[in-house]
């Protein structure tokens, strides 16, 4: 039970946030209207993607002093698995987009920075299938980890505040600040992020295993 | 003390080397100029209203003449001679002086460019052209701490061009984005009050980008 019990939370929440989510109320908005729904859905992505990339420059760090296999495979692990939700984030995104902007990408600066961020981490997982050699890979693969992370810090979260942007919370559209003094809302979505991100660890360790069995296998 | 020595020593022989071949500045002064003129060619009609595209031209032929001028700092060592400079000088110092070195190599590369493309488009020749300058200056500053350190990982990688692009691009972005809304601040001959903000960010960014490349680049070095 002690190892479980956040597995089980996680679930919980996640299940609840898709029955909340689509039945309880939301804020009557113009433009938004129901597609509001989607903030529980599409930002919790965003915040499991940022979560596992953190995780993934601590085992970089630690790879780089400790030079253990272990801390890379934790490493790249965890990058796979902030991949899939950054995939994610650009699709919900895109959905919500045809239905309020009209097009699924219609070039927004918030798109083109998120696509770029996520690109930067398909850079390095082909620098880490370009070196053969084990122990050079995990030292150049967690050298250029920790060299692109400020500067997807500096995408995600400081150039969008530069350039207009349709995004809500950008260009004087409405942010979630003003939702968020709908307590309907903030029911939802807080649970929404916290279960998300547990979700996402919960992929990140089980791809970490089946890993490091593959590695163990290759060893013997 | 005797970082600054090392540096100095180490910049003076970058200088060295290049002005003894002059292959370098030779070789991306040519590419710029032939590039410039191509697009020249191609862009004869030009309208009085595209100043943008005037600008985001310049940009490009910009980056990829510095990805072909930086990247060589590292891809074009052999093995032999980074051990050399290994023995003899700290790993700082190397990256130090390999980083002045280009930003020097850019700041020429640069300027040519930019008198040369004004000469070839004369007609739309940015109203402050100061600030474009500016704009330039960081851009050369910008592009070398960053190709610097990339060339660096993709040599020791060991797959130089082809990784060098992949590797630098979604780096690069960032600042590429920052310094064309700088360079069309300047376009549209804005005051300097409302360039500030992305200054200040570039400043920020090569900062960053410079603490982070001395912080990690003694682990690249160590083989």
């Amino acid at each position: 039970m002690n190892k479980v019990w956040w597995k089980i939370l996680g679930s919980v929440l996640v299940i609840y946030t898709a029955i909340a989510g689509l039945l309880l109320g939301v804020p009557r908005l113009p433009i938004l209207n129901e597609s509001i729904r989607n903030l529980y859905f599409h930002v919790p992505m965003w915040f499991a993607m940022i979560v596992l990339f953190s995780i993934s420059v601590f085992y970089s760090v630690k790879s780089l002093s400790s030079k253990s296999e272990i801390d890379d495979i934790k490493a790249v692990e965890s990058v796979n698995a902030g991949i899939i939700f950054g995939l994610l984030g650009l699709v919900t995104g895109a959905i919500w987009a045809k239905y309020t902007w009209g097009q699924f990408w219609s070039f927004d600066p918030k798109q083109n920075f998120a696509a770029i961020s996520v690109l930067l981490y398909f850079a390095y997982l082909i620098l880490r299938n370009a070196i053969d050699e084990e122990q050079k890979r995990a030292k150049i693969s967690a050298i250029y980890n920790i060299f692109a992370f400020p500067m997807m810090v500096v995408l995600l979260f400081v150039l969008p505040r530069l350039k207009d942007s349709l995004h809500p919370g950008n260009g004087g559209n409405p942010g979630f600040n003003s939702y968020d003094l709908d307590s309907r809302m903030r029911m939802v979505f807080y649970p929404a992020c916290l279960g998300w991100i547990l979700i996402g660890y919960w992929v990140y360790t089980i791809r970490f295993r089946i890993r490091s069995i593959e590695v163990k296998q290759q060893a013997n | 003390m005797q970082l600054a020595r090392e540096v100095k020593y180490l910049i003076h022989k970058e200088v060295l080397l290049e002005w003894r071949s002059k292959y370098t500045i030779n070789g991306v002064l040519l590419y710029v100029v032939s590039t410039i003129f191509t697009c020249y060619l191609s862009f004869v009609s030009l309208s009085e209203r595209e100043r943008l595209t005037w600008n985001a031209l310049f940009w490009i032929i910009m980056l990829f003449a510095s990805i072909n001028g930086v990247s060589k700092s590292f891809l074009q060592e052999t093995k032999g001679q980074q051990l050399y400079s290994y023995l003899l000088a700290s790993p700082a110092a190397v990256l130090i002086s390999k980083t002045i070195y280009n930003t020097l190599l850019m700041l020429v590369l640069t300027t040519v460019a930019l008198c040369f493309y004004t000469l070839v488009f004369n007609d739309y020749t940015p109203p402050d052209l100061l600030l474009y300058y500016v704009a330039v200056v960081l851009g050369s500053i910008s592009f070398s701490t960053v190709f610097t350190m990339v060339s660096a990982i993709a040599s020791k990688a060991g797959n130089g061009g082809m990784l060098m692009a992949i590797l630098s691009f979604p780096i690069i972005i960032p600042v590429l984005i920052l310094l064309i809304k700088l360079a069309k601040n300047a376009v549209d001959g804005l005051p300097w009050e409302n360039s500030y903000d992305e200054i200040g960010m570039l400043l920020v960014v090569n900062v960053l980008t410079v603490a982070t490349s001395l912080l990690l680049f003694p682990y690249l070095w160590r083989d």
